[in-house]
């Protein structure tokens, strides 16, 4: 904990709120049942599990209604986010905005808000920062060739055995374990 | 009562954001309290000193799995009513491995960088502005992935219907998995203690 902050705190304006010290994290075990029984009402109440990748589809096909309406409305990729006309109506936009706003509420009860940048300590914070972007934009392109993400396809899928969720978590982790090796200074 | 609800009832706009809403409050809470807001807890799972990732992902689906099988043996829920995304294959294998190189690149998935952001992690608005882009991107510049997938696409496919065996062999065989990975994954923090930061 102590360790990632070195060299970079100093520079970077931390929130003056932030507390010295984060309660630590629940039991993952604990966590994982809390987390199966959102998964499970989810299922539950709509007959379809979780997802968060459609959120950022809906913000895309939002944003070219603003600045090309036109380009935008003759689309017929961008068509599936648009919603009827009001793509921030959007289910998985909501749950996103939920989330948002859960991990909000976890993050102040353990005094874990912090305005900073996570990364290791051989790295730059600027480094860091251009690597979750381009990180973010791979994700993204994974996410919408798999059809589903961590929470779509994974966990949704996988919980109801779904056979491409199940190869597409056993891809996810052999990719980036094939590739931790390379990343290594960006972490360790 | 018949569930999912969703088969035997009608949701208003309304109902159906505000529920979407509200388990979305869950799904974050749950993600914070694992750690999953930060980056340097999520990626430790490729290095083996913590593997808190495995570990909530596996128990929330063997949690849900055995809450679905259950909720259907006492004739409480219809799983044939569940929504189950089409199989490809060839879609899965290679999305998994892009996604996954994004994943230990960018230090997030696309759920967990909201957990991040919501606690002020600043890579995780930059992880968030990559994905903005990367869907983007994906609809204007190769349009043409989504057809050659849908060409190549299996159907629905579960284990239970490829094998024929019942949910609950699966549901059972999980559960050992579980207890032993736990095991296992215990063994491996202790072997990679080492590279856990501080230590």
């Amino acid at each position: 904990m102590t360790h990632s902050l070195t060299g970079g705190a100093l520079h970077t304006s931390r929130d003056t709120r932030a507390p010295a010290a984060p309660q630590p994290y629940w039991n993952p075990y604990l966590v994982g049942v809390l987390l199966g029984v959102v998964l499970l009402a989810t299922y539950a109440v709509t007959g379809r599990g979780l997802g968060a990748t459609a959120a950022f589809g809906a913000v895309d096909a939002w944003l070219a209604s603003v600045v090309a309406p036109e380009h935008a409305a003759a689309s017929v990729a961008l068509a599936k986010y648009f919603n009827d006309g009001s793509p921030l109506l959007s289910w998985t936009l909501f749950l996103v905005a939920g989330a948002f706003v859960g991990a909000l509420i976890s993050g102040i009860l353990g005094q874990r808000m912090q305005w900073t940048v996570e990364r290791g300590p051989q790295v730059s914070d600027q480094r860091r920062l251009l690597l979750a972007f381009v990180g973010g934009f791979i994700a993204a392109y994974g996410a919408k060739i798999a059809k589903g993400c961590t929470s779509g396809q994974a966990l949704t899928g996988g919980s109801i055995l779904n056979v491409g969720s199940l190869v597409f978590m056993v891809a996810v982790f052999a990719s980036a374990y094939g590739l931790a090796w390379f990343a290594r200074k960006e972490w360790l | 009562m018949t569930l999912p609800l969703s088969s035997t009832m009608e949701f208003t706009v309304a109902v159906d954001l505000a529920v979407a809403f509200a388990l979305g409050t869950g799904f974050g809470f749950s993600l914070e309290r694992a750690g999953f807001g930060s980056a340097r807890k999520l990626t430790a799972v490729f290095y083996l000193y913590d593997m808190a990732v495995v570990k909530v992902m596996f128990t929330a689906i063997v949690t849900a799995m055995t809450g679905l099988f259950l909720l259907a043996a006492v004739g409480m829920l219809d799983l044939a009513e569940l929504y189950v995304e089409p199989t490809s294959l060839v879609a899965q294998a290679v999305g998994g491995l892009v996604f996954g190189a994004g994943f230990i690149l960018g230090g997030y998935c696309p759920g967990t960088s909201i957990a991040a952001i919501a606690t002020g992690r600043k890579d995780g608005i930059a992880f968030a502005l990559g994905m903005l882009a990367g869907v983007l991107a994906y609809v204007e510049l190769t349009p043409g992935i989504d057809g050659w997938i849908k060409a190549n696409t299996q159907g629905e496919m579960t284990l239970p219907s490829v094998t024929g065996l019942s949910m609950g062999w699966f549901v059972l065989a999980f559960v050992a998995f579980l207890l032993f990975a736990g095991w296992g994954m215990k063994q491996l923090e202790q072997r990679f203690g080492h590279l856990r930061p501080g230590a």
